[in-house]
Formats: structure tokens, sequence, C-alpha cells
């Protein structure tokens, strides 16, 4: 699996502001060193990158410019806050690609909106009730689909995480997690949703305007406001925005909301 | 292009085995029928084969059915399932074989053997016959008819002709050798089975095969082309068709006996794992790969459990051995313990293909193999029906268009008469959702709570008018309660009113004021979450 020459460049590093908060781990030197050591090595995982090569998986343009490295990353692992939809459009890019998609954990899955975001369905695979054997297969899952969306059980070990990313780094395969998943390359959530064509007793629903943020583990914080036809990639509106606006939350906000209302 | 004219020659002697009414012989040992019932076998609507005793009632084959029924009160009617006469005629191809080698199925109750051969061996013609008699007798098929003559034609005709014979004991005719025109010619041309040509020949003033024979065979093949040339080789006596004899297909059925009986499934797939290899190698050695599969369990009760299993790719042992447990579990609602012990587990390959087909390439065969093997470790792990793909039907509610089929199964066929709901999703489905499609569909409703302003609970009157707008609901019952922005209802859906399971409903969607939109069904003064848009 060779790295993808130049793409290592693109790859949006961590923002070291280790200036700041040094005098905050030294304020708290009088507290115990386990505290500070933990705390640490959660910056220093933070800013390490995951992967070695960020190899991108397809995904609708819609979200690849608010995700880390401009696009899922094979061997990352993401996860979904509050929305079942985002998770769908995240999965739709690779899988109108040909790549394997599997959804495990999750009964109530809708098949039906899925192919309504270009996901094939003969590659999709549904695993619905792991019960208690979850990591077992999302594990055996992981050796041979391109991507696999969970909700994740409560209890799981931080080992078992860890051993997790780890085959999925391996393999190269990318995991979103419907929930609250503590260890990810990016948290995606739904902000703030409207939608149109109901009426007060009249209309039916038409159209959805969502804007979507995305949270990296350094607290970096990026939005995007999008349409649920984006999602789907039946307008092609937002390909003709810059494919990567300029990381300041307040420049986004402004253009992007005149466009899309 | 035509084929090439036939090369002349003499017809082959052969001996026709007719077993008349086998399609009726098949469903009384399928269905465990007494002799004398009145049954006919339906296909599309018209009775395609009757019993003896139908057939004394006036039932004929080609009848509709309700008239079929008006003829004969009582009559039982059971689907015509052609592969059932396959797979009984089988065993008496295979009786045919020992005895005598070289038979053909021209189709189920219907065989022919090349009989130069076995009349040598059994002196004479009549001797081989009377051989094929008592081998059969011995079988308990007594209905048996068998003519001799020259090529596959005359001799057919010549096993229907024992319908004159007042001989109950052995119905044979043998036509001698060189006797099948003069046979042949007294026979009206209907029994070429070529409707255009006998109304043409007909016309011309042609009634008997004899007339038609008489023809110079360059000028019918003038007029009526390679058709019309066969047809008169045919008349002729001269069958231009030989005896093809099949090989007799290898026998690669597995069977283990267990005595005493096992019960638990754990050690009956622990004695069955080296049975499953051999059945496997066995194939595998004789260059195939078995794709479907049939499981027969016997147990000590009696009951015998038969399922048929389709695997993706191949079987190899020890998918063989998790079909056979997941059939086990799936029969068995205990998880070790079962009702009855295994005394006998019968594995028949029903599909099987070229190795060939399925080699794999000098890289690999791709990315799919890998997901068959993994699927299958996730499938032996939890279950053949845990792993799914999903397809989307018709239906108007939104869990009926979500149909799941275990990985391996056909999306058509066994998998859609079990679940009976794949429905056409190209028809109409008036009253289904418009719009976007909501994410989440609940597989089992969740019950909800609409109120209105005063907080007193809202329905929808039989007029099908609401008795107040909804204010706040929450949809299940740990969820908050919510304050609603938009709504739109009622939407009536009446399914299948003429049906007692068929369900009346309304149905609303609603925005909350976080923005999250909800699919709500009211079914007899009841709210339930449908599906959420999240």
């Amino acid at each position: 699996m060779p790295p993808a020459a130049g793409s290592a460049l693109d790859r949006a590093e961590p923002f070291p502001d280790a200036g700041a908060s040094r005098p905050g781990a030294a304020g708290r030197r009088g507290t115990s060193t386990g505290d500070i050591t933990l705390d640490l090595q959660a910056r220093i995982n933070s800013m390490q990158a995951s992967t070695l090569d960020s190899r991108c998986l397809p995904t609708v343009p819609a979200l690849a410019h608010i995700l880390p490295g401009g696009g899922l990353q094979s061997g990352g692992s993401y996860t979904v806050r509050n929305s079942t939809t985002l998770a769908m459009a995240l999965l739709a890019g690779p899988s109108s690609t040909g790549a394997w998609c599997s959804v495990i954990g999750m009964p109530d899955f809708s098949v039906e909106a899925a192919q309504g975001f270009g996901i094939n369905l003969e590659r999709l695979i549904l695993v619905p009730d792991p019960g208690s054997q979850w990591l077992t297969v999302t594990a055996a899952l992981v050796d041979v689909v391109s991507i696999i969306l969970t909700r994740a059980p409560d209890h799981l070990a931080p080992t078992e995480w860890a051993r997790l990313r780890a085959r999925l780094r391996q393999r190269g395969a990318a995991l979103i997690t419907l929930g609250n998943g503590k260890q990810s390359d990016s948290t995606l959530g739904v902000a703030e949703s409207a939608w149109e064509g109901l009426g007060s007793g009249s209309g039916h629903l038409r159209a959805q305007r969502m804007k979507i943020t995305a949270t990296q583990p350094s607290g970096r914080l990026r939005h995007a406001y999008v349409g649920l036809a984006d999602l789907q990639g039946t307008t092609r509106e937002t390909l003709t925005t810059p494919p990567r606006p300029s990381a300041g939350p307040a420049s986004l906000f402004e253009p992007q909301l005149a466009k899309s209302s | 292009m035509t084929p090439p004219p036939p090369a002349a020659g003499t017809a082959t002697r052969t001996m026709m085995l007719w077993f008349p009414d086998w399609p009726i012989t098949a469903a009384l040992g399928e269905h465990a029928l007494p002799a004398d019932a009145a049954f006919v076998l339906v296909d599309r609507g018209e009775v395609f084969a009757c019993s003896p005793a139908a057939r004394q009632d006036g039932v004929k084959r080609g009848l509709r059915i309700r008239e079929a029924q008006a003829r004969c009160t009582g009559l039982v009617s059971l689907p015509y399932d052609p592969s059932l006469d396959e797979r009984t005629f089988e065993p008496v191809t295979a009786a045919v074989e020992t005895i005598m080698p070289g038979v053909q199925v021209l189709r189920p109750g219907l065989c022919a053997v090349r009989i130069t051969g076995p009349a040598r061996y059994y002196r004479g013609e009549h001797g081989a016959a009377g051989v094929v008699f008592q081998t059969f007798a011995a079988l308990g098929l007594t209905d048996l008819r068998i003519g001799i003559a020259d090529g596959l034609f005359a001799a057919e005709q010549a096993a229907r002709a024992t319908d004159e014979l007042d001989d109950d004991v052995e119905q044979l005719v043998i036509i001698p050798e060189g006797g099948s025109p003069d046979f042949l010619g007294s026979y009206p041309l209907d029994i070429l089975e070529q409707p255009k040509l006998t109304v043409l020949l007909k016309r011309l003033g042609i009634r008997s095969l004899a007339d038609f024979a008489a023809l110079s065979a360059s000028d019918v093949r003038n007029r009526f082309g390679v058709e019309g040339a066969l047809a008169h080789r045919r008349a002729s006596g001269l069958d231009h068709r030989d005896v093809v004899a099949r090989t007799p297909p290898p026998h690669h059925d597995a069977i283990a006996d267990f005595e005493p009986p096992l019960a638990r499934i754990d050690q009956l797939a622990f004695a069955f794992r080296t049975r499953a290899g051999e059945f496997v190698d066995g194939l595998r050695e004789a260059g195939l790969v078995c794709t479907a599969l049939q499981i027969r369990l016997h147990t000590e009760s009696g009951e015998v459990s038969e399922r048929r299993w389709r695997h993706p790719r191949w079987f190899d042992a020890d998918d063989v051995v998790d079909r056979v447990r997941w059939q086990l579990q799936g029969t068995n609602a205990s998880d070790h313990g079962l009702t009855s012990g295994i005394t006998r587990v019968h594995i028949v390959p029903e599909t099987v293909e070229d190795l060939a087909d399925h080699a794999d390439g000098l890289w690999g065969t791709g990315p799919d193999e890998g997901i068959h093997h993994g699927l299958a470790r996730v499938q032996s792990m939890l279950g053949h029906g845990a792993v799914l793909t999903g397809i989307i039907a018709g239906g108007r509610l939104l869990a009926d268009r979500r149909v799941l089929i275990p990985w391996g199964d056909a999306p058509t066929g066994q998998a859609q008469s079990a679940a009976a709901r794949v429905r056409d999703r190209t028809q109409p489905w008036p009253g289904r959702l418009p719009g976007p499609a909501p994410a989440t569909v609940f597989a089992d409703p969740v019950p909800a709570v609409v109120v209105d302003s005063r907080g007193l609970p809202v329905d929808v009157d039989p007029r099908g008018l609401m008795t107040a707008d909804p204010s706040f609901f929450s949809a299940g019952p740990q969820d908050e309660r919510r304050a609603v922005h938009s709504w739109a209802g009622p939407w009536p859906i009446d399914e299948r009113w003429w049906d007692p399971a068929g369900r009346v409903l309304n149905r609303f969607q609603l925005v909350d004021h976080s923005g999250s939109a909800w699919l709500l069904l009211l079914e007899d003064h009841a709210w339930w979450v449908e599906a959420s848009y999240d």
C-alpha cells in the first residue's frame, strides 16, 4: 500500500497551540502526576496523525472539505453524533465507486433512504443484531469491507478500541460510529436543521437544510451549511464552491448561508 | 442456416418404456394420496394431468379448474411441479440402468433404450421386455407400456398402441424389424405434432402417414424444407434420431447414520465434520463444486426436516457443517438440546458446477472472494439469518418496503415464498410516502404521545377529521416533550379492506422545534413512531 505521492502535504495538521496550554498544565502541577501524564498523553494522541499515508476514500463533496484531510481517510474512524442521514451520506461516496459497506447493530437502518443516497444495496451488508459479539463481528468485517457504519456498544474498553483502530489502519477501512464515540479522527453532527415543505396541517416534507459541524480531537471546529439534496448528490451546487475554503469559521458562515437560502 | 439433411440409413432398434400419467404417479407418491383419489394437477389455472378417478368423471387435460370441479365434485387440485416429476423419475432411470445400459430420458415418464445388445443378452426382445416388466413389478410400478420398433418415433407409437391390447399382464407391442413403415402407415398425420404441416397436407388430400411417406423425399424437401423432410423420414419409419444414452450421474450424496441418535447440535456438528469433508473432497475429485444442496435430517421420532441451501460461491466442508447446524437451530428453539435425536443426515448436492468455472485466478479473484470468506465467518458466528442484504419492495408502510434477505439466499424463489411479502415495487402503491425517505425506519414501531395545546390526546374521528391540532408530542416513552413546529396529515391508509389482517391508519409528518422531522402513525387511537428523519 504505497502512500499517494504528495498527498501527505495536504493533510490538515492539528493546531499546535502548545504555548497556550503549557501554563495550564503547569498550574495543575499540584494535583497529581498521574493526571498530568494522562493529560499530556491525550494531547500527544490528539496531535498525532493516525495514519502514515492519507489515502482518501471518495467522499460526498459537500462533506469533503469539513473533514480533516479533505475527505474520509482510509484507516480513519469517525463519529456521527446525532444523524443517520449524515452517516449515510458518508457511506455513499465509497459505495458509489464500488466499495463494500457494512452496517452493524442498526436494525432501524432504512435501505430505501440508503439507496436514495446512491448506496449500492448489492454491496451493502447488514448485521442488525450482533448481540454480545459486536467487537468480533466488526473486526471480522473490517477485514473485508471498506467502510463500516455501526452503533457502538456503551461498554468497550479503551484497549479494545485501540486494537480495533489499529486493525482499521492495517486494513485501510474506515469506521463510522453513530453516537458518542470517544476516540475518533473527527466528530460530525447536525447542529441545526430546518425542513421545508411542511405547513400547519398541509404540505409534505420536501427539503432539508442542515448546519453540519466537524470537530477534530484538537478542538478545531469546521462547519458547513448543506441541503439534503447536496448530500444525496442530486445537485452539484457545492462543487462550484471552492473545494477548501479558508478554515476561519466567520468567513465560512456568511457566504454559505446566503448561497443556500 | 438450415441444418444439413439427415444422412440416409436405417433407424436404431429401440425399446420405449412409457409410464402413462407419470405426473399423477409422482404426485400420488409425494402427497401420500390413495390410488383411487380423484385429483388433478393444475398448471396456470388449467388441468395439466388428472387421475383415473377424475378422468372417469369427465375431467380432461386443458379444462379450466372451475369446470373440472363442476364435473367432479370433491376434486382435489394440486399445483403441478415439473421438478417433482423429474426427481421421482430418477429412480426409474436408475432401475433400468441396472439391467441394461444406455438409457435416454425423453421426458419424465418416457425413456428409450437401444435394444440390440440387451436383446442378445436376454435371448430376444421379448425376453428383454420381460425382464423390464419383472424389475418394475418388484418396484411396485405395474402400469408400464413397452413398445419395440425401429427408431424412437415408431417405438413411441408402438408403446402407445398397447392401449388396444387386451392382455393385462404384459402390455408390450413389438414391431418386427423393417415393419415400422407399415405399422405407422395407418396413423393420421396428427401424431407428427406439426400442426401447420398437417393442415397443409390435409388440404393437399394427404390423410395418413402412408400417403405422406409415399411422396418422393426430394419433392418433400423442396416443398416443405428441412422440417418437412424430417417429418417425412419419421413417417417413413426412418427416424433420424438415435438413442442418446445418458451417462449415469455419479453418486455424490453424503449420508451419515448415527447410532445411538445424537441429541446435541455440537455433537452432531463434530461427528458430521469428517463426512462433510469426504463429501466435498469427492466432488472435487470429480472436478465439481456444489453451489446448492439439500439437507435432510431424520430424527428419532420419524420426522424429516428438509431444506435447500444455496451458497454465494461454493460449499466447503465447514460451510456444509454450518448449514446442518443452522438448520437444526432453525427447527429447534433451544440452543443445544434437540427435541428428538438425529439418526441420519443426508446431503444431496442439487447444483454442481465445473470446478474450472470457479477456480481462483492466478492472482486471486479479486476482493469479492474475500467478502464471501469474511461474511461466511460472521454467519458461522451469528447464524445464517444474521448477515443480511436489503432490497426494496413495494408497499405503503416503510417497514413493508424494506425486505432483508440472508446473505447467500436468492432474492427470489425460496426466500420470496418464506417472506411472501416481496411485492412488486413498480406498482403505483397509492398512499405511499412522498418526498425524501426517512433514514431511520423503526423495525418495531415506538409508542408515541401526541397532545393538543390543552394537553388532551389528539385523535382522528371516523370521518377523517382531527379533534384538535397537535401541539406537543413525545416520540417514545422516555422521550422529552417536543413542541410541534409544523405538521401535515392525516393521510389515511386503508390497506386490504377485504382482508381481516388489513390495516386502517392515519399518517402524520411532524417537525419539532429543534428541526427534527418525524413520521407518526395513528392506528386504533394509538400513536406510533414509524420513522425518523434524523
